[in-house]
C-alpha cells in the first residue's frame, strides 16, 4: 500500500503534465476509449467483484452510468481499487477520472484536496457492530471497549469525537483495508467494529455467523456518500453531476429500464425534454440528446440501482429511508431538466 | 610516531582539488560544479512545478497542517497524546512507535541470530540440524506472511479479557495484550533514580580500572562485591532514607477491558516477534560466514592451550569474526527498521500507519507527508549505519588491523 501511495505521490510531485490536460477530462476519456473509475477494494453492495470477477454495486453502477453517457457502453470502464488512504491521491494525480468509492462529503475534502463532490448517491451515518454475546444494547454502554476501524476515514475522527463527547474511554485499532479490519474484529481483537451503517450490514454478511452480531441503534454522524472529480474541469463536473441527477429524475418520472421505450412515445412535455425528443440538453453536456434513455435502458433509474445492489432485491435488504425520493419522505432530489 | 614527520606538508588547495576534481584536477572541478548546477536546477524545477500545479488545482500545500488538530486516536503512545493534539505530535508518536519496535527487533534478532549460528556450527548433529532447518524455513517465507501468521496465531490462541489468563493475579494475558502493574512515582523516586545512576556509573568506572590493572600490570582485582554493593546497596539505602520510590498500580477488569496498569498490545508483540525471528535467520548466516572466515588454526590453537570450545569462541574466534560480520549486520539492522513499516497490515500504529496513512488521508497533503516520512527513514538508516561504522572501526582497530 505504501508503494502505491509513493508511486502516486511521485506522479503528483513530478508535475503531472499540468492542469491544461486536466481541464479536458472528457476529451481525454474519449480519446482513451475507457473511463478510469476509482472504487473500493471490496465492499458488498457498493463496489465488490462478484464470483466471475465482474465489479458490481451502487458505486460501480455510477461508473457504468457515466460510461454509458459517454460511450453508450457500460463495459468501457477500468475499475481501479483504491484504499481509503490512497483514493484522493489517485484522483489528484490523474490515475482515475472519477472517484466513486463510498466517500463522505466534508468541507475539508471539498476545499483542500483539489476535488469536488458531484452529489450524494447514498445518505449514510456511522454506526457500531458488536457481538450479541456482549449483551450491549446501546453505544453508550461501550465505555473502555476496543474498537476496530479502517484507517484514513472520517469514521476514525467521528469515533474520537463521539467517545470524547460522551466521556467514555476506548482503545482504537486502525487497519489499512476493510477486509483486515473485519478479520481482526472477527478474531476478537476488538469488541466493536465501526464504519458507515450500510458498510456494517454489508460486512456482517461476510462474517462466519452473521446472526451472532448486531448493529447498535445509534447513528453518530452524517455521512453523505458521493462521487468526486478533480477541481477545475467544469464540463466534466457537470457531466458526472447530471448523470446522477438523470437517474434520480428517471425514478421520479417513473421511467424504468423496462418501460423506457414506451415512455419515448409519450406526449408529456416533461418526459419529452428528459428523454431528449425535445430540446438538446444532452448536447450541451457534451454527449448526445438521448443520454437519459441510454442510462436508464442499460443501468436503470436510481430506484432500480438501489434495489438491485443494497435494497430489497439484494442480500443487504437495506430500506430506502433517507435515500427515498424527496416526495416519498427521503432526501434524494434532482434539479429539473429544462 | 616517527612516520608523522615524513608526511608532505598539508596543502589545502591540493586537497580540495583532489577531493572535487579527482585526477582531472581543476577541469574536474568545473565538471563537478556544472553537474551540481544541473542537479540543483532539476530539483528546483520539480519543486516549483509541483507547487504551481498544486495551486492551480486548489490542493492545499505547505507544512501549516502540522499545527492543526489531528482528531483521531492512537492505541500505543509513548508520549501522552489525545485526539485534540496536533499532526506534528502524531508524527512524533508514530516515529517513537517505529523506533521502539525497531530497537526491540534489532536486539532480539541479534541474540537469536548468534544463537542459531552457533547451533549450526555446533558439532552436535541435532543442534546443527535444528539451526539449519530454522534458517532455511524462516528466510524462505515472505515477511508479510510471517507477520500475519504471528498476529492471527497470537490472537487465535488467546482468550478474551473476561477469561484472561492470570499470572499470580498481578499480570493478565488476553487477546487485548499483556497487562502488567505499572509503577507510579512516589516521593522517594528522585533520590532512588539518582542513586541507581550513580551506582551504574561507579560500577562501570571500577570495571575500566580493573581491566586496565589486568592488562597493564597483570594484576587481578576482584570487583564484584563492590559492584553488587553499588548496584543494589545504594538504592536500598535511599529507599530506607527517603521512602518507597514507587507503588504499583494493579490492573483491574472493568467492563470490557482492564483499566490501570501498563499494557503491551498484541500488534507490537506480533510485529516484534516476526521481525526478529525473520531477520535472525539472515543474521545467523552472516555470523556463520564470519566465524568460518576465521582460520580453523585459531580454534585448534585455542584447544591446544586448554581452553574450552565456548571460551575459545568468545575470546579468540568471535572478536576476529566481527570484522567480517559488522558490515552485512548493518544491512540487516537497516532492513528491520524499514520492514517495520509492514506494521500497517496488522494495525500497529507505526510512522507509516499513523502519519503516512491516517494523517495523509485526513489532510490530503501527500507530497509533504511522504517527503517527511522518507526523510525520517533515511535519517534513521544513516544514523544506524554511522553508529555501526564507528563500531566496525573500533573492532578493526582493536585487532590491530
Amino acid at each position: 500500500m505504501k508503494r502505491v501511495t509513493l508511486a502516486l505521490t511521485l506522479a503528483l510531485a513530478a508535475g503531472l503534465s499540468a492542469s491544461a490536460a486536466e481541464a479536458q477530462t472528457l476529451k481525454t476519456v474519449k480519446e482513451r476509449g475507457v473511463l478510469s473509475c476509482g472504487v473500493s477494494q471490496g465492499l458488498p453492495g457498493f463496489s465488490n467483484p462478484d464470483d466471475k470477477g465482474n465489479w458490481t454495486g451502487l458505486d460501480v453502477d455510477v461508473c457504468r452510468a457515466i460510461a454509458v453517457t459517454i460511450f453508450n457502453d457500460p463495459t468501457k470502464v477500468k475499475y481501479v481499487p483504491t484504499s481509503a488512504k490512497d483514493r484522493f491521491t489517485a484522483l489528484q494525480s490523474g490515475e482515475i477520472d472519477v472517484l466513486s468509492r463510498n466517500t463522505t462529503w466534508t468541507i475539508s475534502r471539498d476545499t483542500s484536496l483539489g476535488a469536488n463532490f458531484t452529489g450524494v448517491t447514498y445518505y449514510d451515518g456511522q454506526g457500531f457492530m458488536v457481538k450479541k454475546s456482549l449483551k450491549v444494547n446501546s453505544a453508550l454502554e461501550l465505555n473502555s471497549a476496543s474498537v476496530c476501524v479502517q484507517t484514513g476515514t472520517t469514521t476514525e475522527q467521528n469515533l474520537a469525537d463521539y467517545f470524547k463527547a460522551n466521556n467514555m474511554k476506548y482503545e482504537v485499532i486502525a487497519f489499512g483495508t476493510n477486509p483486515e479490519t473485519v478479520k481482526a474484529y472477527e478474531a476478537g481483537r476488538c469488541d466493536v467494529f465501526t464504519t458507515d451503517q450500510s458498510g456494517l450490514y454489508a460486512n456482517r454478511l461476510t462474517l462466519t455467523n452473521p446472526d451472532d452480531h448486531m448493529v447498535l441503534p445509534e447513528i453518530i454522524s452524517k455521512e453523505p456518500l458521493g462521487p468526486m472529480v478533480r477541481h477545475g474541469d467544469d464540463q466534466w463536473f457537470d457531466l458526472v453531476k447530471w448523470t446522477l441527477f438523470a437517474m434520480v429524475t428517471a425514478e421520479e418520472l417513473g421511467i424504468t429500464s423496462k418501460n423506457v421505450d414506451e415512455k419515448l412515445k409519450s406526449e408529456n412535455p416533461e418526459l419529452k425534454r428528459v428523454l431528449g425528443t425535445d430540446g438538446n440538453f444532452g448536447e450541451q453536456l457534451g454527449v448526445t440528446k438521448d443520454w437519459v434513455v441510454r442510462i436508464v435502458k442499460t443501468v436503470g433509474n436510481y430506484g432500480e440501482v438501489f434495489d438491485r445492489n443494497v435494497g430489497a432485491g439484494s442480500p443487504l435488504k437495506i430500506s430506502r429511508g433517507l435515500n427515498n425520493l424527496w416526495n416519498k419522505g427521503g432526501l434524494q432530489y434532482a434539479p429539473p431538466i429544462r | 610516531m616517527s612516520s608523522e614527520a615524513r608526511r608532505p606538508p598539508l596543502q589545502i588547495e591540493l586537497k580540495i582539488r583532489r577531493a572535487l576534481g579527482g585526477k582531472a584536477g581543476w577541469n574536474g572541478v568545473a565538471v563537478q560544479l556544472a553537474f551540481a548546477a544541473v542537479l540543483g536546477w532539476i530539483g528546483y524545477e520539480i519543486i516549483s512545478n509541483a507547487s504551481d500545479n498544486l495551486e492551480k488545482q486548489h490542493i492545499a500545500a505547505g507544512f501549516g497542517f502540522l499545527k492543526n488538530n489531528a482528531g483521531f486516536d492512537v492505541n500505543q503512545t509513548l508520549i501522552s497524546y489525545t485526539g485534540s493534539d496536533t499532526f506534528l505530535r502524531v508524527f512524533v508518536v508514530g516515529l517513537l512507535n517505529t523506533l521502539v519496535v525497531s530497537v526491540v527487533g534489532i536486539v532480539f534478532a541479534t541474540v537469536i541470530g548468534f544463537i542459531i549460528a552457533l547451533c549450526r556450527l555446533s558439532p552436535n548433529w541435532l543442534l546443527s540440524r535444528i539451526g539449519e532447518i530454522y534458517v532455511e524455513v524462516i528466510r524462505n517465507l515472505p515477511l508479510l506472511f510471517q507477520i500475519l501468521f504471528w498476529y492471527l496465531a497470537v490472537l487465535a490462541a488467546l482468550p478474551n479479557p473476561r477469561q484472561s489468563i492470570s499470572l499470580f493475579g498481578i499480570a493478565f494475558i488476553s487477546n487485548r495484550g499483556l497487562v502488567i502493574p505499572s509503577p507510579v512515582g512516589e516521593g522517594g523516586l528522585v533520590p532512588f533514580l539518582a542513586m541507581l545512576a550513580f551506582g551504574i556509573v561507579a560500577a562501570l568506572t571500577l570495571r575500566i580500572y580493573a581491566r586496565r590493572a589486568l592488562f597493564r600490570r597483570g594484576q587481578v582485582i576482584r570487583i564484584w562485591p563492590w559492584v553488587l554493593g553499588l548496584l543494589f546497596g545504594l538504592p536500598l539505602v535511599s529507599m530506607l532514607l527517603f521512602g518507597r520510590p514507587f507503588t504499583l498500580e494493579m490492573p483491574q477488569l472493568k467492563g470490557f477491558n482492564f483499566s490501570g496498569g501498563a499494557r503491551v498490545i498484541p500488534e507490537f508483540v506480533a510485529l516484534a516477534v516476526a521481525l526478529s525471528t525473520y531477520t535472525a535467520a539472515f543474521i545467523a548466516e552472516i555470523v556463520r560466514a564470519g566465524i568460518l572466515s576465521v582460520h580453523k588454526g585459531q580454534m585448534e590453537a585455542g584447544s591446544s592451550l586448554g581452553l574450552s570450545r565456548g571460551t575459545t569462541l568468545r575470546l579468540i574466534v568471535v572478536p576476529q569474526a566481527m570484522r567480517v560480520i559488522v558490515p552485512p549486520l548493518t544491512n540487516q539492522y537497516l532492513n528491520i527498521t524499514k520492514n517495520s513499516s509492514l506494521a500497517v497490515a496488522i494495525g500497529y500504529p507505526d510512522l507509516v500507519s499513523v502519519f503516512a496513512g491516517t494523517s495523509l488521508s485526513q489532510t490530503g497533503q501527500a507530497i509533504e507527508i511522504i517527503a517527511m516520512t522518507m526523510g525520517v527513514y533515511l535519517l534513521i538508516s544513516l544514523i544506524t549505519s554511522a553508529v555501526m561504522s564507528v563500531y566496525g572501526w573500533r573492532v578493526s582497530r582493536s585487532l590491530g588491523a
